[in-house]
C-alpha cells in the first residue's frame, strides 16, 4: 500500500459510519478507529475523526508511513528491537538501482552490519546496525522519504 | 512565487509564518524536534518532518537536517524566523547552494553586519553616526588620555577580551582616568589573561530605539519608523512600543534617513532592523543591524497596517518596494510573556499549562503557540506569548494593556504577566521616562501575583 492509498483509506473510513477497521495484508497492517463515528466539521485538516497513534495529520511526507506501521510494531515490540532512523532523507534498501538489498527479512545481522542507506544533500550515509539478530520486518518502502527517529527495521535479538 | 516554504523554527514565530504563507496560498512544512511533537506549528502546517532529538544543536540548529527535510518535501524556500539559523551565513549559503531560496539576508550581508567591528566600520563609510571611540586597542594610558579628550567625557573603557561586565569602567572626568585605567587593565589581565583595552563614548541615559527597514533587489530601501525597546533585563527585551515616547518628528526623520542610508549603502535585501542608542540630547548612534525579522515586529505591523512577514516573502520573491517610508498611524505596545517566575530572579518555569485564557477584544492581538494542556519543553527559550495592544493614543494603549493583562490567566506555570501588570502601573513608565537603565532600579512587587492566582 502506498501513502496515497493509505490517505484515501483513512479519508474513506472517517467519512463512514464504521467504528473500527483492521486491515491486514501480506506485509502491511493498519488499524483505524473512528471516534464517536462523527466527522469533524472544522478545518484545518490535521484532526479528522480518526484516531492515529502518532502524528495527527495525514501528510504526504514521512508521518503517514510510521503511523500505519505503528500498530503492528506495538504488538511485537516487547520482543523485538526497533531500529530508528538517526537522519532525515531518502531511504534506500540497496547501494544502487538494480543492486541487491543490504538486508532482507530473515537475514542475520551483526553489530556494524549495513542495513540501508539514507541519502540527503547528495550524500549517501550507510546506517549500521547497533545490535545483532535477525531482521523480522522492514518498515519503510524503498526510495521513500523518512524523518528523524522513524522506525525502519524490527530486529529479533534472540 | 514560492510553492512551498519550510519554516526552520518553532513556537510562535513558526505559527506566525505559517499563517501568512497560508493566506498567500503557499504550502508550509514544519520541522520539529522530538520534544516538539505536540507543538501548535506542527499541527497547522501542511506537512511536518521530525528533524532530531530535543537539543537545538541536534535539531533546529542542524543545517544538514533542515536541508534534508526541505529536500524530501520539495520545499523551494526556507523561512528561518528569528534566532536559531536566521543570521547564520553558512545556512544562508547552504540554502543557496542547494537551490532553495533563503527568506533572509545573503551570506555576505549576514557576515558584514554580524561582526560588530566590521559593521561599525561599514557604517562609518556610509556616513551613519556611530558611537565615537578608539580605533581598536589603545596602546597605553597616554593614548587613552588623548582619545578620551578627543571623544569628550564621559567615556567607557572596555576590555577587548571582556565579558560579563569585567574590565569595564565608566570614567566621568579626566582626573579619574588614570586610576580607572590601571584597575581595569589589572582586572582584565586577571580575568581573561589579556589587558588590552578600547574606548567608547559613554551614552548618557541611553534609549534603545530601532528603525525597521526593507530593501529590494533593485537596491532601494525604505523605513517603517521606530520601535522603542529600552525596557530590558540583562539585554533581553521585555516590552516594546511604537511610536517611542522620546521620538519627535525631526528625530524620526533623521534616524529613518540614516537607517535607509545604511541599508542602501550595503544594498540590503529583505527586511531588517537598524538599532540605535539615543542619548538624552537626542543624538543617536549606530549600535548594530539585525538582518532578520524581529520578535517585536507586530507592533510595527499594527501601526502601519502591513503584514511584515508577507512583505518579507514578497521581497524574497523579487518584488520591488514602493519606495515610500511608513509612519505610525496608531500607538502599539507589546509585552513579552515568558514562562519565568519574576519573584524568584525570573527563573524559567517550564511545565504543563493546565488552563489558559487568552485576552481578546478591540485592539488586542496575541501571538502564541501555547494552549491548555501544552507541556512547555525545557530545552528552548522561555517566551510563550506576545501580547500586543493598539489604540489611537499611548494613554489608551496603556489602559488596554492593563485590561488585557488582567484577563490573561495562565495556570500551571509561573509567568511574567504580573510583572508586566506592575510595569503598566509604574509612574515613570507611564510618563514615558525610561532608558535602558530602567530595570536596574525597578522594584518587583510580589502582591501583583495575587490577582493572578
Amino acid at each position: 500500500m502506498d501513502i496515497k492509498e493509505i490517505q484515501n483509506l483513512i479519508k474513506f473510513v472517517s467519512k463512514s459510519e464504521v467504528a473500527e477497521v483492521n486491515l491486514k495484508l501480506k506485509d502491511f497492517e493498519i488499524k483505524i478507529k473512528n471516534i464517536g463515528g462523527q466527522s469533524v466539521t472544522y478545518t484545518p485538516q490535521p484532526m479528522p475523526a480518526v484516531q492515529m497513534p502518532v502524528a495527527p495529520q495525514p501528510s504526504a511526507a514521512a508521518p503517514a508511513a510510521p503511523t500505519a506501521e505503528k500498530p503492528a510494531a506495538e504488538e511485537d515490540n516487547s520482543k523485538y528491537i526497533t531500529v530508528k532512523s538517526p537522519m532525515i532523507g531518502t531511504f534506500y534498501r540497496s547501494s544502487g538501482p538494480g543492486k541487491d538489498p543490504f538486508v532482507s527479512v530473515g537475514d542475520n545481522v551483526n553489530v556494524g552490519s549495513v542495513l540501508c542507506i539514507v541519502e540527503a544533500m547528495k550524500l549517501f550515509n550507510e546506517i549500521e546496525s547497533e545490535v545483532s539478530g535477525k531482521i523480522v520486518k522492514i518498515l519503510v518502502d524503498d526510495a521513500s522519504p523518512i524523518e528523524y527517529d522513524q522506525p525502519l527495521f524490527l530486529i529479533d535479538p534472540s | 512565487m514560492f510553492k512551498k516554504i519550510l519554516i526552520a523554527n518553532r513556537g510562535e514565530i513558526a505559527m506566525r509564518v505559517i499563517r501568512t504563507a497560508k493566506e498567500m496560498g503557499i504550502k508550509t512544512v514544519a520541522v520539529y524536534s522530538t520534544a516538539d511533537r505536540d507543538s501548535l506549528h506542527v499541527r497547522f502546517a501542511d506537512e511536518a518532518v521530525c528533524i532530531g532529538p530535543p537539543a537545538s544543536s541536534e535539531s533546529y540548529l542542524k543545517i544538514a537536517n533542515i536541508i534534508a527535510a526541505a529536500e524530501i518535501t520539495d520545499a523551494d524556500a526556507i523561512h528561518p524566523g528569528y534566532g536559531f539559523l536566521s543570521e547564520n551565513a553558512k545556512f544562508s549559503k547552504t540554502c543557496k547552494d542547494n537551490g532553495i531560496k533563503f527568506i533572509g539576508a545573503s551570506p555576505e550581508h549576514i557576515d558584514k553586519m554580524g561582526d560588530k567591528a566590521t559593521a561599525k566600520a561599514t557604517m562609518i563609510q556610509a556616513g551613519v553616526p556611530v558611537v565615537p571611540g578608539s580605533e581598536g586597542i589603545l596602546k597605553d594610558y597616554a593614548e587613552a588620555k588623548k582619545i578620551a579628550k578627543k571623544i569628550g567625557y564621559p567615556v567607557m573603557i572596555k576590555a577587548t577580551a571582556g565579558g560579563g561586565g569585567k574590565g569595564m569602567r565608566a570614567v566621568w572626568t579626566e582626573k579619574d582616568l588614570e586610576k580607572h585605567w590601571e584597575s581595569a587593565v589589572q582586572e582584565a589581565t586577571a580575568a581573561f589573561g589579556n589587558g588590552g583595552m578600547y574606548m567608547e563614548k559613554l551614552i548618557e541615559e541611553p534609549r534603545h530605539i530601532e528603525i525597521q527597514i526593507a530593501g529590494d533587489s533593485a537596491g532601494k530601501a525604505c523605513h517603517l519608523s521606530e520601535r522603542d525597546c529600552s525596557v530590558q533585563r540583562r539585554h533581553q527585551k521585555l516590552v516594546e512600543e511604537t511610536p517611542s515616547p522620546f521620538m519627535t518628528k525631526e528625530l524620526r526623520e533623521k534616524m529613518g534617513n540614516a537607517a535607509v542610508k545604511a541599508a542602501e549603502f550595503i544594498g540590503y535585501e529583505g527586511v531588517g532592523t537598524v538599532e540605535f542608542l539615543v542619548d538624552k540630547n537626542g543624538d543617536f548612534y549606530f549600535m548594530e543591524m539585525n538582518t532578520r525579522i524581529q520578535v517585536e515586529h507586530p507592533i510595527t505591523e499594527q501601526v502601519i497596517d502591513y503584514d511584515l512577514i508577507k512583505e518579507q516573502i514578497l521581497l524574497a520573491a523579487g518584488q520591488p518596494i514602493s519606495g515610500k517610508n511608513y509612519f505610525p498611524k496608531l500607538h502599539s505596545i507589546e509585552c513579552r510573556i515568558n514562562a519565568e517566575d519574576p519573584y524568584n530572579g525570573f527563573r524559567p518555569s517550564p511545565g504543563m499549562i493546565t488552563n489558559i485564557n487568552i485576552p481578546g477584544g478591540h485592539g488586542v492581538r496575541v501571538d502564541t503557540h501555547v494552549y491548555a494542556g501544552y507541556q512547555i519543553p525545557p530545552y528552548y527559550d522561555s517566551m510563550i506569548a506576545k501580547l500586543i495592544v493598539t489604540s489611537q493614543t499611548r494613554e489608551e494603549s496603556l489602559a488596554k494593556m492593563k485590561r488585557a493583562l488582567d484577563e490573561f490567566y495562565i495556570e500551571g506555570i509561573k509567568t511574567t504577566v504580573p510583572f508586566h501588570r506592575q510595569l503598566m502601573d509604574d509612574s515613570e513608565f507611564v510618563k514615558g521616562n525610561y532608558t535602558t537603565k530602567f530595570m536596574e532600579t525597578f522594584e518587583l512587587d510580589p502582591s501583583y501575583a495575587d490577582s493572578f492566582s
